[in-house]
């Protein structure tokens, strides 16, 4: 076995993950263990100020429900998520994301975030729930807060440290494994409580580009379903790993839209110039209660320009001249005011790409586009995995204590396993949280792990026979390649290994082609899916036969191996639910219609580690009365 | 080639244990190459073009090139960021060019206070989180 020397290192919380709910569960987490003598650990796989889906930036905070100034209550944000969710949401986690919410912005503003004002110092609203920020350095900013509270409550952070695996004894938690990507060195965390955030999944599915732009997905390529397959092998019961998302943006760089359509009033049409969201309206009669309500849900509002791309009608534009155009013929009468406002829309559009999607910005100076002159073409992304936005998909969490609900059995935010938390995109059915809802969500969860360990944490009881296995089956790839490299005089092409490029590549195959990719144009059908789980018997046993040349090559199997995971689990929960609820997201064409009667719940799934089994289950839907 | 680095103005950090680009690319793509001294990205078909690696380099020896399939050649768009802003330069395939400057951060890099200044409280049993009610702006925390 390769010769990496073990690393123990023991904690009451271990926070795993290093994005906006881990920070926010960092933060809070460090103030109530500080102040009952905790030890808290964060471990990161990368470095924490540009770490996670917002490494990046962001253009704006898609969640603040603006409570204190009576813009909205908390209630209307569950009637929101409701309603995007065509029904399915878990809307006590909704509930008590979005009562916390506002306080994380007002958090965020005083760490230092420039958030957009108006003249009477109120923010400055994209949409209804969104705020416009200058968010370059939103994640350095907010990692800041994280690394100041840990330090002054002498907690620890580990960055370079790729966690694979849980360690739980008796249905509780009690640890987690992985390795350095810098050094060979294995790590042992030991711990009363672990929160989960290692972010959703990229590149489960084929992308657009398959060449040197492999790499420009809408959401990171470093986002690899840890967070799924930490929960699934910990044996937790996990929910909604149907409901994928998929966004439209623009096309191929994948540039953020919000602002053309929220702040600028923008209209998307087909080449034939119809706006498809008119055109086809009556189509939302068929989702019924959902399609009749507004806001109209982004899967429908996919939809319908799928339903003209279908129809030979593409490519799909964003009219940006044109809206451009109007917003700037107020100031008509006036060239100086007009010049000045011209100027001013022209940053603000290129901030928003600057800031978040630089790619974009990139290509539409190759292109020479100039968006108050021509329009840009828009395309839906390939399906993520991604809890915190449009999509559900994540553990099955307890929901807040004080609120009366059929869905508590522990601490809030707490998964089916004993002090196991999740956040962010590592929990699920609490849509529309976003970099803020998420990071809210994170406070929750650090108060309650803490809150969990004072009352019930018990020294982890860890398992060294289990530890040294899980090292060996972790490091196996490492041996494979030592063991067989010199067989072949290209490495690359050996019949004893598959290296991770090819094998994520044959993941992505099955999954484009049977669960409803681009190509497939998002359609499956029962019989797809099960020759898909034909096609996953033979890919999960050649996971055993991955090789890696380095330890860069080993994190890329791991990640691989989790997004195998994230990608049965969806395949396994598109087949046991026998309707399309989210046409826009896949459509099941054996099963074309919604089934309000039999599918009004979740479809929720779990593997057993002692059986290797999967179970999947329904679970009723509860609504917050009057709301 | 996504994010790639300029062989005359990289001088591998000079030797210390990591290079910036090292130290903060989120996919782990960069690596040192300790005979040239020299920083390369070893898989740029997992290059998002963050461009944290470009923000970041000391001797700004690093730009991304957009993506050869689908990018055409000759444009760019180039960071300069400092402690409060940051100023982009875009140049368009044409030759255009355009530069905009944006805040970052309204106060003093590591000056960020977890707490915000709000007063905290002790109850570990209540819904209201170590800053609230106060950082809500309410006088307590909503609840059914």
């Amino acid at each position: 076995m390769a010769n990496f020397e073990t690393v123990e290192v023991s904690t009451d919380l271990l926070i795993v993950g290093g994005g906006f709910g881990t920070c926010g569960a960092a933060t809070e987490a460090a103030y109530w263990a500080k102040k009952n003598g905790l030890k808290v650990a964060m471990v990161d796989k990368a470095a924490l100020d540009r770490s996670g889906a917002v490494a990046m930036g962001l253009s704006a905070i898609n969640q603040y429900v603006g409570v204190r100034d009576g813009e909205n209550t908390v209630e209307d944000y569950v009637r929101y998520v409701r309603q995007d969710l065509m029904g399915i949401s878990r809307e006590d986690l909704v509930y008590n994301i979005a009562r916390h919410v506002d306080s994380t912005v007002h958090l965020f503003e005083k760490w230092g975030l420039k958030i957009w004002t108006d003249e009477e110092g109120k923010y400055v609203h994209e949409g209804r729930w969104q705020l416009m920020i200058n968010g370059e350095s939103y994640k350095i900013i907010i990692a800041e807060a994280a690394k100041n509270a840990l330090a002054d409550a002498g907690g620890e952070i580990y960055e370079r440290v790729f966690i694979t695996d849980p360690l739980v004894e008796n249905n509780r938690i009690v640890g987690a494994v992985g390795f350095s990507t810098r050094e060979e060195k294995f790590y042992v965390f030991k711990a009363k409580a672990v929160i989960a955030g290692m972010g959703g999944a990229v590149h489960v599915f084929r992308p657009r580009s398959v060449g040197e732009g492999l790499g420009r997905s809408w959401y990171p390529p470093f986002n690899s379903g840890s967070s799924a397959y930490f929960t699934l092998k910990a044996g937790a019961e996990m929910t909604c790993q149907e409901v994928r998302f998929i966004p439209v943006r623009f096309k191929d760089g994948y540039g953020p839209v919000g602002a053309w359509f929220l702040l600028f009033k923008s209209r998307a049409i087909s080449a034939e110039g119809g706006e498809y969201m008119a055109v086809r309206k009556d189509e939302l009669q068929n989702w019924a209660p959902y399609g009749l309500a507004k806001p109209i849900p982004a899967n429908l509002r996919n939809y319908l320009g799928m339903l003209d791309m279908d129809a030979g009608l593409g490519p799909l534009y964003m009219e940006t001249n044109e809206a451009i155009g109007k917003l700037a013929d107020q100031y008509k009468d006036d060239p100086k005011a007009f010049k000045k406002k011209m100027k001013e829309l022209e940053a603000e559009a290129w901030e928003d790409f600057l800031d978040m999607t630089i790619s974009q910005a990139i290509l539409w100076a190759s292109q020479n586009v100039k968006p108050e002159e021509k329009h840009s073409e828009i395309a839906a992304c390939e399906p993520y995995f991604i809890g915190s936005h449009s999509g559900a998909s994540g553990a099955w969490v307890s929901g807040p204590e004080d609120l009366d609900t059929p869905y508590k059995w522990g601490y809030a935010n707490m998964t089916t396993i004993d002090g196991l938390f999740a956040v962010g995109d590592a929990s699920g059915a609490s849509s529309h949280k976003f970099s803020s809802g998420s990071h809210a969500e994170g406070r929750i969860a650090g108060k309650s792990a803490i809150k969990y360990i004072v009352e019930k944490g018990a020294e982890p009881a860890v398992d060294t026979g289990k530890v040294e296995e899980l090292k060996a089956k972790i490091l196996a790839p490492l041996d494979l390649w030592a063991a067989h490299c010199n067989e072949t005089t290209d490495p690359e092409v050996n019949t004893n290994y598959i290296l991770p490029r090819q094998f994520m590549f044959r993941l992505q195959k099955i999954m484009d082609e049977y669960a409803g990719g681009v190509t497939s144009a998002f359609k499956t059908s029962k019989s797809l899916l099960e020759r898909a789980m034909e096609l996953f018997v033979f890919l999960k046993e050649d996971a055993e036969k991955l090789a890696a040349r380095d330890l860069y090559e080993l994190e890329r199997c791991w990640e691989n191996i989790q997004r195998m995971w994230q990608g049965e689990a969806h395949v396994r929960t598109i087949l046991f639910r026998e309707e399309t609820r989210w046409p826009g997201y896949y459509f099941r064409a054996d099963t074309p219609k919604m089934d309000e009667e039999n599918w009004h719940c979740f479809a929720n799934c779990k593997w057993d580690p002692a059986t290797g089994e999967w179970e999947m289950m329904k679970r009723d839907v509860w609504n917050i009365p009057g709301v | 080639m996504p994010s790639y680095v300029i062989t005359e103005k990289c001088d591998g950090c000079k030797g210390q244990d990591k290079t910036a680009c090292m130290y903060i690319c989120p996919n782990d793509l960069m690596v040192l190459d300790k005979e040239k001294m020299k920083a390369y990205n070893r898989d740029p078909m997992m290059c998002w073009e963050c461009m944290c690696c470009v923000k970041l380099c000391p001797q700004q020896a690093m730009d991304v090139r957009g993506y050869a399939d689908f990018v055409p050649l000759g444009a760019s768009a180039t960071p300069l960021r400092g402690s409060q802003d940051i100023m982009w330069t875009v140049k368009f395939r044409d030759g255009s060019l355009k530069r905009f400057k944006f805040p970052i951060r309204t106060n003093e890099e590591g000056s960020a206070d977890p707490l915000g200044g709000y007063p905290a409280h002790d109850d570990l049993s209540s819904q209201a989180l170590a800053t609230e009610p106060a950082s809500l702006g309410l006088d307590a925390v909503p609840t059914l």
